[in-house]
C-alpha cells in the first residue's frame, strides 16, 4: 500500500537549506465519484448526475478549478448552483499559502453537503503526483499537477458510465499558457469567464464575476495615477535594513486624503506615521498592511484638523485639484511618510450603495461603501437600475496604478436602502457581528425538550429553593442572569446571595454550542432587536432566571455585618426558585411603599441598605462616576418605529442590583485568581495617559474650573465639586468629557499581563461572572470557579494561558463591535425618529471645537452633531482657530467649549445612503449660511438586562 | 505564510501517511563481524547503526561492576553529516548523554542482566541520518543489536514516538512533524506483556488527551514489534541457510 520515495527540497531561511523530507505515495486515494465502481469509497461527494446547464457543456460533469480561479472567483464558487466541483490538494494548498479568508470560506464549502465539493489528495495519490522538472518554475509544476489530476480524472471515469451520457471533468483556468496546454492534452478547458456566462438560467452570476487581470485594461485610461508598489523582496529587504517601515493603515474617518499607519516596532513603543495626499496613500486601503517610507523631516506635516468628504465625481482628474486643499499646518508636526508598498491586503465584502453612472447604457458604475474609510470602488454590472437605491456589498478586486478607485465585483444585494431590516443588517456586517441563525450542529447540543431537574442534578446542587429570591431587571428584559436574596440569620448578621444562570451547564467546552457563543462572544442589543450569543431555547427559557420555575444558578453567598463588611464568602452550584421577577421601577416602589411588608419587599430593602454603603465606600476608595448620555426609544409596537426618545432615568435599584455585582464579580476574581494565577480570565481597566486629560483641563478652566487627575480618586473628588453658578448641566457636561478621556476596559488573561488594576471601580482585581447568558468571558470565568470549587473538571484549553489570551483578544473585539453596532443602530433610529419629526427647535452646548467646525450635543435627544463653518460652493468666512483655547472664532463670534447654542435639527436624506441629521445655528446667529452635516448619537443603549450601562468599562 | 498542516482535513500527514500509519522500517542484522552483535535500521529517513560487546570483564573501573547482575553500557552518537547542517559536535553533548542515560534504563529494564553477574554489556548506536524520532528508531536497532549478539532479553524492546494534533495521536513523527509545536511522547515498550520500558515527555499535554496518545503509542509499538519480528526470523532463516551450505 506504501510507496516511497524522497524528494529533495530548498527553502530559504536565513540561507539555503537542504531539506529533505519523505513522500508515500498511495493508492487507496478514491476519486469521491458516485459513478466509480473502482474505487472503494464509503460515502462519495460527487454526484452521478451532475448537472449544471450549460451552453457549453450538455453533458454531466465536475469542475476543477485551477488557483487562481478559486482565489479570484470565490464568490461565484459560493453560489448555489455551482455544484460537484473537485478542489485539488495542489489548489488547497496554493490558496491555504495565499490567502487565508479565501481559504476558510473555501474549506466552509467543502463541508457544505449540498455543495458536493471534494477535495482529492492529488499529491499523495500515485498517478497524480509529479516530481519538479529541472528549470520548471513551482507555478509551472503546480499547474501541470493540476493538469496531470485533471487528465486522470477524465480518464478514471471513462470507463464507468454503462448507460446515458458520459461524465466528464471540465477545467476552468483563467491562465492561456496553462490552457494550450490542457488541449495539447486532450482535455475540456474553459475560461472562468466563458463558462459562468454560458451557463443557462442564471445571468446575475456573471456580475459576481471578479474581473481578471487580463480584462483590466479596458476598464481605464492608461493615464498613470500612482507610484508602482515596490515588490515583496524589497519591502523586505527595506523593513531588515530600516529604510521602510512596516504598519497597518489607517484611513482618517474624517478627511479621505489623510491616513495613519501605526507601526509595529520591533519591541519598542509603537510608533504613528502620518499619510497626506492620494499619491502618498498610494492606494491603500483601510486595514492593509503596507510598507511606508519617512519623508524628510523637512516635509512633516501636522494632521488637519478639517473635515473632508470625498465627493469627487468619477472623474480621474479631479485626484490633482482636490489635493491643494489640504494645506500644511505648522503646529505640532508629526513624522510623516508615503506608502511604497503593500504587505497584505486586507480586503472583505463591503456594504455600501451603487451611485449609477450617468451614461444610461455604461455597465461601469462607482459604488459607495457605507464606511468612511474605505474608498469608492468601481464595479461593473448589467443590472444598475435594479440595484440603484439597494443596500449592496461589494468585494475589491485590485486597484491599478492608473485608476482613481479600486476595481471590484458585486456579491450581493441586502435590501433597500432605509429600510430597518436592511440597515439593520448592513450596520451588523459593517461591524463584524455574527448574526446568522444558529446551525443545526449548534443546535443538537441543546438540551431536549421537555426539560425537568433531575435527581442526579439535585444531588450534585445545594437545594436554595426556600430562599426568599427575587430578580430586578429592565422592563421587558427575557434573559434574566442574576437574581438576588437578603435575609437575616440569627446572630444579627445578614446573608447576601447573588444568584447567577448556570450556563456553563449547559454548554459543555468545546462542542460546536460553546465554539459558536465563544465566537459570537457577546449578545448584540440593537434598537428593538436582540442578536444571542446563545440559542434562544437557553436565553430566554432554561438558563434565564425567571420567576416561580426551578432553575440552575451558580450562587456567591456572603455574609455582611450590618456595616456591609464580607464575613465569609462561599460559592456553590444551587437550584433557585425566583419569587419575583421585577422591573427596577417596580422593586423602588416596594422599597418606598411603607405598606408593604413581605417577605421579597423586605428582602429587597435588606440589599437596599447594605448597596449603600458598599456604594459609598467604594466611591471613597475612588471609583469613578462618569457620564454618558443614555436615551430610550418608546418603539411603536406595531409598525416598530421610534415614537419618543427621552434620556434614561437612574433609580436606587439600579444601583443596588449593580453593587451587588461588583461585589460578587471582585470576589470571583480573587478566588479564581488565587486558584488559577496563571490562566485565569480577568478584566482590567487601564489609568490613562494623561495627555489624554488634556481636553478636560483646557475645557474646565474656560470655565476657572480646576480638575485635578494625578489618580481616579482626585478625578472623581474634584468632579463631585465642579459645578459653575447659574449653569445646571456644566457637571453632567465635565462628566461627558472625562468619559471620552478614558481607556477602554479589556478582558485578559492573568498569566500574560501584570497590571490587573480596574482604575475605574477602583479595585485591584475584576472579572465578568454576572452575566452568562450575553457574554461569553462569564462562561470562562463560570468554568474556572466551578473547577475552583471542585464542582466540575478542567479541559485542556481552559488552562491553556496563550488559547486564553487569544479567547480574550477576540471578545474584546466582539465587544468593541457590538458596542459601536449598538451606537450606529440608536443613530439609525434616532435619524427615523426626526424623519416623523420635521424640523425642531433645541438647546445644545459645544462640546468639542474644530478648525473649521464644532460639535455640537444635545441634551435632549443625547445626540451629537457637527455644524460646519466653511463650505466648497461658497466663499468660506474668515475663520480663526486657537488651539489654546480651543477656540474658533467666525467673523464676529468666538466658539468656545460649553458655549450655550441654539440649533435646528432635521433630517437631511438627500443622501440616502448616509442619511443625516442636519443642524444649523439659530443662535447665535452667525453671517454665513452654515452647513451642517454628520450627526452621530454618542447615546448608549442597551434594551436588555444590564448594570453598567452608564460606565464605559 | 501560514505554519504546515499537520493533518488535513482528508486525514493525510504531510508526508502521505494517515495518522496511525508508520514510516517505512527496514533493517539487517549482522552488518559487523568483529563486534558481537550488530544491526542496522532505517525507519523512514532515520537511518541508525546499532553495534553490541559483550557481556564480557569489567572494563576500567572495577568498581562499577555488580556481583548479581550485568552494567549496562550505553554510548550514543549523531555523525557529523547526519543533519542538515553538519554537526560540530558528535557526541559528548547534553542532548546525546541525555539521550544514552534513556537508552541504558532502556535497556536495563528488557536484557536478562541476572544472568551475567559481574560482567558489562556495552550497546553502541550512532545516527548516520535524523529525520525525526532519533530515540525509538535507536531503541529499535540497539533490540536487533542485542538480539544478534545473542543476549536473552525478556521481549524486543520496541519504541515509537507519537504526537498529537487536532486531537488526534499521530504515530512515528517525523522531523518536520517533531519541529511544527506538536506535543510528543515516546515510548518504549516490551509488547507481549504490554509492559512500559520508558516514557518521556516534555511537552505540555492536557492529562485527559494522555490515554488516547499512550493507546496509540502501544499500538505503534505493537506495530513495530511485527516488523522486528520478521526481520528476526528471516535473519536466522537466512544464518542457517548459511550455515547448512
Amino acid at each position: 500500500m506504501l510507496k516511497s520515495k524522497t524528494f529533495v527540497k530548498k527553502t530559504r531561511s536565513g540561507g539555503v537549506m537542504k531539506v529533505v523530507r519523505e513522500h508515500y505515495l498511495r493508492d487507496d486515494i478514491w476519486c469521491g465519484s458516485e459513478s466509480c465502481t473502482e474505487c472503494k469509497q464509503e460515502s462519495p461527494v460527487l454526484q452521478k448526475d451532475a448537472c449544471i446547464e450549460s451552453n457549453l457543456c450538455s453533458y454531466p460533469h465536475y469542475l476543477i478549478p485551477d488557483t487562481n480561479v478559486v482565489l479570484h472567483q470565490v464568490d461565484v464558487l459560493e453560489e448555489a448552483v455551482i455544484r460537484n466541483v473537485i478542489i485539488l490538494q495542489t489548489v488547497l494548498q496554493e490558496v491555504r499559502h495565499r490567502s487565508a479568508p479565501v481559504y476558510k470560506r473555501v474549506k466552509d464549502m467543502i463541508q457544505d453537503k449540498e455543495k458536493h465539493f471534494y477535495t482529492f489528495t492529488n499529491e499523495h495519490h500515485r498517478e497524480t503526483f509529479i516530481e519538479r522538472e529541472p528549470g520548471e518554475s513551482a507555478n509551472d509544476r503546480n499547474d501541470r499537477a493540476i493538469r496531470v489530476a485533471a487528465k486522470w480524472y477524465s480518464e478514471h471515469l471513462k470507463g464507468h458510465q454503462p448507460d446515458g451520457d458520459e461524465l466528464r471533468v471540465v477545467l476552468l483556468t483563467n491562465d492561456l499558457g496553462n490552457r494550450e496546454k490542457a488541449k495539447e492534452n486532450n482535455l475540456l478547458v474553459f475560461k472562468c469567464e466563458e463558462y459562468i456566462k454560458s451557463l443557462i438560467a442564471n445571468p446575475e452570476l456573471v456580475d459576481r464575476l471578479a474581473l481578471s487581470s487580463d480584462d483590466q485594461n479596458d476598464i481605464t485610461s492608461n493615464k498613470v495615477l500612482f507610484a508602482e508598489h515596490l515588490p515583496l523582496s524589497v519591502i523586505q529587504t527595506g523593513i531588515k535594513n530600516g529604510s521602510l517601515l512596516q504598519g497597518t493603515f489607517r484611513a482618517s474617518r474624517d478627511n479621505y486624503l489623510e491616513a495613519t499607519v501605526f507601526v509595529h516596532g520591533g519591541g519598542e513603543d509603537a510608533t504613528e506615521v502620518l499619510i497626506q495626499g492620494l499619491q502618498n496613500l498610494n492606494r491603500a486601503v483601510h486595514q492593509d498592511v503596507v510598507a511606508v517610507q519617512l519623508l524628510p523631516q523637512s516635509q512633516w506635516v501636522a494632521p488637519s484638523s478639517v473635515i473632508l468628504q470625498d465627493e469627487g465625481e468619477a472623474k480621474d482628474e479631479n485626484a490633482n485639484e482636490e489635493e491643494d486643499k489640504l494645506q500644511p499646518f505648522t503646529a505640532a508636526q508629526k513624522p510623516t511618510g508615503k506608502v511604497v508598498g503593500i504587505i497584505k491586503r486586507n480586503w472583505r465584502p463591503f456594504c455600501g450603495m451603487l451611485n449609477v453612472s450617468q451614461i444610461k447604457e455604461s455597465t461601469r458604475h462607482l459604488f459607495t461603501p457605507a464606511e468612511r474609510r474605505i474608498p469608492r470602488i468601481r464595479i461593473e454590472t448589467r443590472q444598475a437600475s435594479a440595484l440603484a437605491g439597494q443596500r449592496i456589498m461589494v468585494a475589491i478586486d485590485g486597484w491599478p496604478k492608473h485608476s482613481r478607485y479600486p476595481n471590484g465585483h458585486f456579491v450581493r444585494s441586502l435590501g433597500k436602502a432605509g429600510e430597518k431590516d436592511t440597515e439593520q443588517e448592513v450596520l451588523l456586517l459593517e461591524h463584524d457581528v455574527p448574526h446568522q441563525p444558529f446551525s443545526q450542529a449548534v443546535l443538537s447540543f441543546l438540551p431536549k425538550m421537555p426539560w425537568a431537574i433531575t435527581p442526579e442534578d439535585l444531588e450534585k446542587r445545594e437545594d436554595l429553593r426556600h430562599l426568599t429570591v427575587c430578580s430586578v431587571d429592565p422592563p421587558g428584559c427575557t434573559d434574566i442572569d442574576d437574581a438576588l436574596h437578603c435575609r437575616e440569620l440569627e446572630d444579627g448578621t445578614l446573608e447576601v446571595g447573588v444568584h447567577i444562570a448556570d450556563v456553563s451547564h449547559f454548554i459543555r467546552p468545546g462542542n460546536a454550542l460553546d465554539s459558536e457563543a465563544a465566537n459570537r462572544g457577546t449578545t448584540v442589543y440593537l434598537c428593538g432587536r436582540r442578536i444571542d450569543m446563545v440559542p434562544e431555547l437557553l436565553s430566554s427559557n432554561l438558563c434565564s432566571l425567571r420567576s416561580n420555575v426551578d432553575r440552575f444558578a451558580f450562587s456567591c453567598i456572603w455574609e455582611l455585618n450590618q456595616k456591609s463588611e464580607i464575613l465569609k464568602t462561599r460559592f456553590t452550584k444551587s437550584v433557585i426558585n425566583s419569587k419575583a421577577s421585577l422591573t427596577y421601577a417596580e422593586a423602588q416602589m416596594r422599597i418606598d411603599d411603607s405598606t408593604k411588608n413581605d417577605n421579597i419587599t423586605k428582602s429587597l430593602r435588606g440589599l437596599n441598605k447594605l448597596a449603600k454603603i458598599l456604594k459609598k465606600r467604594r466611591i471613597e476608595n475612588g471609583a469613578l462616576t462618569l457620564s454618558s448620555l443614555e436615551v430610550r426609544f418608546h418603539i411603536d409596537s406595531e409598525t416598530h418605529d421610534p415614537i419618543d426618545l427621552q434620556a434614561k432615568e437612574l433609580l436606587e435599584t439600579n444601583s443596588m442590583v449593580e453593587e451587588f455585582m461588583l461585589l460578587a464579580n471582585i470576589s470571583v476574581a480573587q478566588k479564581i485568581y488565587d486558584e488559577f494565577p496563571d490562566c485565569a480570565m480577568l478584566r482590567k481597566h487601564p489609568a490613562p495617559p494623561p495627555s489624554n486629560y488634556d481636553i478636560l483641563h483646557k475645557a474646565s478652566k474656560s470655565q476657572n474650573v480646576e480638575i485635578h487627575t494625578d489618580s481616579a480618586k482626585a478625578l472623581a473628588y474634584s468632579l463631585d465639586k465642579a459645578s459653575v453658578e447659574g449653569f445646571l448641566y456644566f457637571n453632567t457636561l465635565l462628566r461627558i468629557l472625562a468619559t471620552r478621556c478614558m481607556m477602554q476596559a479589556v478582558y485578559f488573561c492573568s498569566g500574560m499581563d501584570s497590571d490587573f488594576h480596574h482604575y475605574g471601580l477602583a479595585s485591584p482585581i475584576y472579572t465578568h461572572f454576572t452575566s452568562p447568558i450575553r457574554r461569553y468571558a462569564d462562561i470562562i470565568v463560570h468554568r474556572l470557579l466551578a473547577v475552583a470549587i471542585g464542582a466540575d473538571t478542567t479541559y485542556p484549553d481552559l488552562m491553556d494561558k496563550h488559547k486564553q489570551s487569544a479567547l480574550s483578544n477576540n471578545l474584546n473585539y466582539r465587544h468593541k463591535m457590538a458596542q459601536y453596532a449598538q451606537r450606529a443602530s440608536v443613530a439609525f433610529h434616532t435619524q427615523l425618529f426626526f424623519k416623523s419629526r420635521g424640523i425642531l427647535n433645541e438647546e445644545g452646548f459645544v462640546l468639542f471645537v474644530r478648525k473649521n467646525a464644532i460639535i455640537i450635543l444635545i441634551p435632549r435627544f443625547g445626540l451629537e452633531g457637527t455644524v460646519f463653518f466653511d463650505t466648497k460652493d461658497k466663499s468660506a468666512p474668515n475663520l480663526v482657530f486657537d488651539e489654546a483655547g480651543p477656540t474658533l472664532k467666525v467673523e464676529q463670534h468666538t466658539f468656545c467649549i460649553f458655549d450655550k447654542v441654539k440649533v435646528t435639527i432635521r433630517l437631511d436624506d438627500t443622501n440616502i445612503q448616509h442619511q443625516k441629521i442636519r443642524m444649523a445655528l439659530v443662535d447665535p446667529v452667525v453671517r454665513i449660511h452654515s452647513r451642517t452635516s454628520a450627526a452621530s448619537s454618542c447615546a448608549l443603549l442597551k434594551n436588555g438586562n444590564n448594570v453598567f450601562i452608564h460606565l464605559p468599562f | 505564510m501560514a505554519g504546515l498542516e499537520l493533518l488535513s482535513d482528508q486525514g493525510y500527514r504531510i508526508d502521505g501517511r494517515k495518522a496511525t500509519e508508520l514510516r517505512k522500517i527496514q533493517a539487517r542484522m549482522g552488518v559487523f563481524a568483529q563486534a558481537d552483535g550488530s544491526a542496522y535500521l532505517e525507519q523512514g529517513n532515520t537511518k541508525v547503526l546499532a553495534v553490541v560487546y559483550g557481556p564480557h570483564e569489567m572494563r576500567g573501573s572495577r568498581s562499577r561492576a555488580r556481583h548479581d547482575r550485568a552494567v549496562i553500557n550505553c554510548q550514543y552518537s549523531m555523525a557529523t553529516f547526519s543533519t542538515a547542517e553538519r554537526k560540530r559536535r558528535p557526541h559528548g553533548d547534553r542532548k546525546s548523554t541525555e539521550m544514552s542515560l534513556h537508552l541504558k534504563q532502556t535497556f536495563e529494564a528488557a536484557v536478562m542482566t541476572q544472568l551475567f553477574p559481574r560482567s558489562q554489556i556495552d550497546i553502541y548506536v550512532k545516527i548516520l541520518q535524523s529525520d525525526g524520532g532519533n530515540y525509538s528508531v535507536c531503541v529499535n536497532a540497539a533490540t536487533l543489536a542485542v538480539i544478534d549478539a545473542g543476549i536473552p532479553m525478556r521481549d524486543y524492546v520496541c519504541a515509537c514516538t507519537v504526537g498529537f494534533v487536532d486531537e488526534t495521536p499521530l504515530a512515528d513523527l517525523c522531523y518536520a512533524e517533531e519541529g511544527g509545536g506538536v506535543s510528543s511522547l515516546g515510548l518504549a515498550l516490551l509488547p507481549r506483556s504490554s509492559q512500559i520500558a520508558l516514557v518521556q515527555m516534555d511537552a505540555r499535554l492536557h492529562q485527559d488527551n494522555l490515554d488516547a496518545l499512550m493507546e496509540a503509542a502501544m499500538t505503534a509499538c505493537k506495530g513495530v514489534s511485527k516488523v522486528l519480528d520478521e526481520v528476526v526470523r528471516q535473519h536466522l532463516q537466512e544464518a542457517s541457510m548459511l550455515a547448512r551450505d
